[in-house]
């Protein structure tokens, strides 16, 4: 197992990039330390799977260096890097048995038959394989499939990393609580670096210990699900993440004054003054209907249940606004906002006050 | 639902029925007819059984076609089922230029009419004027088609080869694009050699292309007629006479009506069977996959 470090590393699908907007990946700067889970979220085209592909080795870097522990792995093949991999969709070796499936990386290194046995017959019963080792691989479900791809990752016992490639995609929703909650049983047995790539918030953030956010080739936040709740570092972050996401509104900021259309609310931090694009986050938990006359004056267009709580879609003028209700919470013609919870972003960036 | 039988729904199949009697099913009863009688001119036919059938079964003429039918569907089976796969494998995997190029170069034989490959090779292995014939000659190898027996089946086969391999290759190269990038990528994670990536990778992916190419080419070489007709017509004595040309030559030249139907009967009833044997075959292989 070791600590991975990216030190500015970018990738480009063109042969000469130029503009920024050449970079499937932009450059990043980041440790992944030795033991931890971390999941990459971003929608669908952000670059996750790039830099996924770029860590096991699969892709080689336009620029920059991976390092296991001190060692500059930059160019070295998949094989030397000791990574498993779980794609998305499952890959097994469809003429072998499950047993085979599984001893088959042990076998290429040339290992000895009785390690073989005894190592796969160890992994098969860590991931609940044991009753069918001797099926042929290819009639089973995806997520038996998607176990055997795991299977393969583990039975190596020099394993750096375990990389997941948005592995639930294809599995059943019931399956997939069930897998992800094993991963996790493996992950605190084990102790292996884990990455796991999804769009999907929920599983980032039941998963990981830390969360990177990319959006566009770029890493805009890394942090715990709390942070990234909390604080988001970025506009983009705000609004991918919890559901619906964050509010965002345009503003004038005075001091510890935010206005907004000639409405005024006072900021528990002082900002000075700021330039650019400045707007106001606030996530739609911490936003309450209120009948003071100094709340911001909202019209309510509709209320969604989505089952544990309601959702009021509303608007200040031009700016729509979600509101979280609880229950026996009442719609009303103002809204305040819990100010501990207000961020302001200077050009979609997070100003610390 | 309730469902109201209604035989007249019968009718709806008429149209089809109309057509393959014509197609095939007043055809083929002709052939039949033809197998169960004799002639001596006059249009006056007299029925004989099975009589021309039992000939054909006994006779040494035919037993000789058969076996190098069959020696001649083997060898080229073995040659172009591996030679396409290996072709395909290194054809280009990225989609450009390139691999149009290569496409439409490997699937150019296949747009040659038959009677054209035939006389292409026919030309090509003359020793006066040929390419192939006249170099040969002149390396010092005694090579003549029309009187070496080796030499005739040499030049069939390498005929067939570069006429054929293609629908191999282009078959295989199909199987083998559908195949994932994530296939190889787990391949390169679990260490897996060129020739594990092969076997278990590419194949078990190919098998059912594969199969298709090789019952394609085992009816088209079993039938084949054209090709070997032009360059050798059969020649030198009997040495490449293979069934079809025989069956020609015994309808047509000798105007045996009645043992030539036989002969087609027999001969459609082999090929029938081979190909339901590998249908079956193919059809338990899906099953067994469970796709």
């Amino acid at each position: 197992m070791a600590k991975i470090t990216l030190s500015n590393l970018a990738h480009s699908y063109m042969d000469n990039p130029t503009r920024d907007e050449d970079y499937a990946l932009k450059p990043v700067n980041h440790i992944w330390e030795d033991g931890a889970a971390y999941a990459l979220l971003g929608p669908s085209g952000c670059g996750k799977s790039t830099l996924l592909n770029i860590i096991s080795g699969l892709l080689k870097p336009s620029s920059g260096k991976v390092l296991f522990d001190e060692n500059d792995v930059t160019n070295d093949d998949t094989a030397i890097r000791n990574i498993a991999q779980v794609f998305q969709f499952p890959v097994v070796y469809d003429t072998m048995s499950v047993k085979e499936n599984l001893a088959f990386p042990l076998k290429n290194r040339g290992l000895n038959k009785e390690y073989i046995e005894k190592r796969v017959a160890e992994i098969a019963v860590m991931i609940s394989l044991e009753d069918i080792l001797n099926k042929k691989a290819s009639g089973l479900t995806a997520d038996v499939k998607q176990k055997i791809s795991l299977g393969r990752g583990l039975v190596r016992e020099d394993v750096n990393a375990i990389l997941f490639d948005e592995p639930l995609t294809v599995i059943d929703p019931v399956m997939k609580w069930e897998l992800r909650s094993q991963l996790k049983a493996i992950h605190q047995k084990l102790g292996h670096t884990m990455i796991y790539v999804t769009h999907d918030q929920t599983e980032a953030l039941t998963f990981a210990d830390k969360v990177i956010v990319m959006s566009d080739g770029e890493v805009v936040q890394i942090g715990t699900p709390t942070e990234l709740f909390e604080k988001p570092a970025h506009t983009f972050v705000g609004y991918f993440i919890g559901s619906p996401g964050m509010n965002i509104l345009p503003v004038e900021i005075n001091g510890n004054i935010a206005i907004i259309n000639d409405h005024k609310i006072t900021l528990n931090n002082q900002y000075g003054s700021l330039t650019g694009k400045i707007e106001l986050g606030i996530r739609p938990e911490f936003v309450t209907f209120s009948n003071d006359p100094n709340a911001l004056p909202v019209k309510v267009n509709r209320v969604e249940d989505v089952g544990h709580y309601k959702i009021a879609r509303a608007n200040h003028l031009d700016h729509d606004i979600n509101i979280i209700l609880n229950d026996g919470d009442e719609i009303m013609d103002g809204v305040v906002f819990d100010k501990e919870k207000i961020n302001i972003y200077a050009d979609d960036w997070r100003v610390t006050p | 639902m309730k469902k109201t039988p209604n035989q007249k729904a019968w009718f709806m199949v008429l149209p089809v029925l109309i057509l393959v009697s014509f197609s095939a099913i007043i055809p083929l009863m002709t052939v039949v007819n033809y197998s169960v009688q004799d002639t001596f001119g006059n249009n006056e036919f007299f029925w004989v059984g099975l009589e021309w059938f039992e000939e054909i079964l006994h006779s040494e003429r035919i037993h000789d076609a058969l076996g190098r039918q069959v020696l001649f569907t083997v060898i080229i089976l073995c040659i172009e089922v591996p030679l396409g796969i290996f072709v395909a494998l290194h054809m280009p995997k990225k989609n450009g230029l390139w691999a149009s190029l290569c496409l439409v170069l490997v699937a150019l034989p296949l747009l040659i009419p038959w009677n054209v490959v035939g006389t292409i090779w026919q030309i090509f292995g003359r020793i006066d004027i040929g390419l192939l014939g006249y170099t040969l000659n002149q390396l010092g190898i005694d090579y003549n088609y029309t009187q070496n027996t080796y030499d005739a089946w040499f030049t069939i086969i390498i005929m067939d080869v570069w006429h054929w391999t293609s629908l191999v290759v282009l078959l295989s190269y199909a199987g083998l694009r559908s195949i994932p990038d994530a296939y190889y990528q787990a391949a390169k994670i679990d260490q897996a050699s060129r020739w594990s990536i092969f076997r278990y990778i590419e194949l078990p992916k190919m098998k059912g292309v594969l199969l298709i190419a090789i019952l394609l080419r085992f009816m088209d070489s079993f039938m084949i007629y054209t090709e070997p007709f032009v360059v050798t017509g059969g020649g030198p004595g009997n040495a490449t006479t293979f069934l079809s040309i025989d069956l020609v030559k015994m309808a047509i030249g000798q105007f045996d009506l009645g043992p030539a139907a036989a002969f087609s009967l027999i001969y459609f009833l082999v090929i029938l069977l081979v190909s339901w044997v590998f249908y079956t075959v193919m059809v338990n292989m899906d099953k067994e996959n469970g796709s």
